[in-house]
């Protein structure tokens, strides 16, 4: 994996209220989705399809711990 | 060693025989804000009766983290070092993930400061100081215990309450009453005020155990050790904190249905400790099951009756925020109590105790509730994220970071509301105080105990300060004809800059900053920090 600099704080902890927000009253399979349609829109945020195949793989790289 | 409870003399007061006088200020509930405020307003000259159902200080140790701000509120109010030199200093805390450790910090990486991150004190020992430091002016704090107010009634301009004691009933009037009654406030729920906000599902054991050998094991260190999903408590979390006295605090997590009476039961207790500790001894000392809550009042100023402390908010603990944020009440309200009493201020100046306040302990509210949040996920989606912030956690700094085990309260800022006079500076107008070394030919100092407790104008490096009647001048690195100190490691003038003055409010917060302080720049400031500009509603 590759270790990514700190871009979110100081605002961590409201991101991840926010996230946790756009979560609330989903069930599982609605949150999933959620999530894909999430990770496309970041996706389609950074734009960039190197840094995208880097980030893929540095997540599937926690996979097997 | 345990602690020992000594009770408090019970003298039967004045008014069952004979008619009490008009009181300043009547404060109901003498735990360590209703003491706090009696000292605040002694030292300002302001009498009080304080009037407490009970005889003893708090039982069991409750709030144990005390902040640096809450110290450095203490210092002014006299109390400050004792409870340095007894309380446990620390400044890391660490998060755990099972066994493994994921995330440390340094709450204060940075030297120059009088006081450090935090200590942690058991409440008794601070209620026990104060106490013994509000003896110390008889003349102004006039403590009741074992009288209880049962009634009151707000006349207009004074407060009349009903009051009952070993002896009987009697009643006294106060210009004013403070409500330093707790969580379960009966002032409040006798004047039927809403006090409902978000009350979370899951329960925590908390308890205090006396043991020679340290729990932290080898380490055998300070520190605050935070575990998510620990070895010893299976999908739950803990927390681990050190007291004086060989006393240890331990939070343990539990289901959200379990029966907390159960749970409280020494055969239930003795072997989640065991679990943790192993086979060194210890004795359980003090045992207590609550459910968090993070609630605050609408209004924390009622005309002559005013909340403060737990009575107007209370939050959930991991962030040290329920008796630092009443602390920083009692240093907002003292001082503008004072001012309204003496005929300086307007009544209005109060209102700006509610706006400064209630924003405070919002902000309080905001950060428990988030990192009570992180601790206790709801659903299978918020577990999940949980758990992939924690496996990230193991390299990923970013994923470090998102670990909430509580923020740790710092001083709120007050920038940008009423009382402040807006202007750009390293210390922004409405911060509080940055402590710094001070060396004089006098003697050594600290920047907190220069400019607490009045209207205090310092000026930084080259900055000439007009002298005004009722403002204090400090100089830092400058020569004049009002007492001047240099800035040991230059500290002072790193943190505040160079050719500035500062306005300081009685409270330690900055309310103006002027590069060049005309005598009517600041009057203007003090005026307005004493509420001039404002409409007055009451």
């Amino acid at each position: 994996m590759s270790i990514e600099p700190d871009r979110l704080s100081p605002v961590q902890d409201e991101f991840y209220q926010a996230l946790m927000a756009a979560h609330a009253g989903l069930d599982e399979t609605e949150s999933h989705a959620l999530n894909a349609r999430l990770v496309l829109m970041l996706a389609n945020r950074i734009g960039d399809v190197n840094v995208l195949t880097q980030l893929l793989q540095s997540a599937r790289s926690y996979s097997n711990d | 060693m345990a602690y020992e409870y000594k009770p408090f003399s019970y003298v039967p007061p004045a008014g069952l025989t004979q008619a009490e006088p008009r009181h300043a200020v009547a404060i109901v509930g003498a735990g360590p804000i209703g003491l706090a405020l009696a000292v605040d307003l002694a030292q300002r000259g302001i009498r009080s009766v304080v009037l407490d159902d009970n005889n003893v200080v708090s039982v069991g140790s409750r709030a144990i983290c005390w902040s640096k701000r809450t110290l450095e509120i203490f210092d002014r109010l006299g109390i400050g070092p004792r409870m340095l030199e007894k309380g446990v200093t620390w400044k890391i805390g660490r998060n755990f993930h099972g066994d493994k450790e994921v995330y440390s910090f340094d709450l204060l990486p940075e030297e120059g400061h009088k006081y450090p991150a935090f200590i942690n004190l058991q409440q008794y020992y601070v209620e026990q100081y104060l106490v013994e430091r509000a003896q110390e002016f008889p003349d102004l704090i006039d403590l009741r215990f074992k009288n209880k107010v049962v009634g009151h009634q707000d006349l207009g301009d004074a407060v009349k309450l009903d009051i009952q004691t070993p002896d009987g009933l009697y009643r006294l009037e106060a210009d004013w009453m403070i409500a330093c009654d707790g969580a379960g406030s009966p002032t409040r729920a006798r004047m039927g005020l809403d006090f409902s906000g978000q009350t979370f599902e899951e329960q925590f054991l908390i308890a205090d155990i006396e043991m020679e050998q340290s729990p932290f094991g080898d380490a055998d260190v300070p520190e605050r050790w935070f575990w998510f999903d620990p070895p010893f408590h299976s999908g739950k979390s803990a927390l681990l904190h050190m007291q004086p006295d060989n006393i240890y605090r331990i939070d343990l997590q539990l289901d959200a249905g379990a029966d907390h009476k159960a749970e409280a039961a020494e055969d239930k207790v003795i072997p989640r400790i065991k679990a943790i500790v192993g086979d060194k001894p210890f004795k359980l000392d003090w045992v207590s099951v609550y459910r968090f809550r993070c609630i605050k009042l609408d209004q924390f100023v009622h005309n002559r009756v005013i909340f403060a402390g737990d009575s107007a908010h209370v939050v959930s603990p991991f962030g040290a925020r329920g008796g630092n944020g009443g602390i920083q009440d009692v240093d907002n309200l003292g001082w503008k109590l004072a001012a309204v009493l003496k005929g300086e201020a307007k009544a209005a100046l109060l209102n700006t105790y509610h706006e400064e306040r209630s924003f405070g302990s919002a902000e309080n509210i905001l950060n428990s509730a988030r990192a009570t949040n992180f601790m206790t996920p709801k659903t299978p989606i918020e577990e999940l994220f949980r758990s992939e912030t924690l496996r990230l956690a193991q390299d990923q700094p970013f994923a470090r970071k998102l670990l909430n085990s509580g923020r740790l309260s710092l001083p709120c800022s007050l920038e940008g509301m009423a009382l402040q006079t807006p202007a750009a500076a390293q210390v922004a107008p409405g911060r509080a105080l940055l402590d710094a070394p001070l060396i004089s030919e006098t003697g050594n100092s600290w920047l907190l105990n220069e400019v607490q407790g009045d209207f205090t104008l310092v000026g930084f490096g080259d900055v000439t300060l007009p002298d005004l009647s009722g403002i204090r001048r400090i100089g830092i690195n400058q020569r004049a004809d009002h007492p001047c100190f240099t800035a040991a490691g230059n500290h002072a003038i790193r943190r505040y800059g160079s050719g500035k003055a500062y306005l300081f409010r009685p409270d330690g917060h900055v309310c103006a900053v002027f590069d060049t302080p005309t005598e009517q720049a600041v009057l203007t400031a003090k005026a307005r920090a004493l509420g001039a500009e404002l409409e007055n509603a009451a």
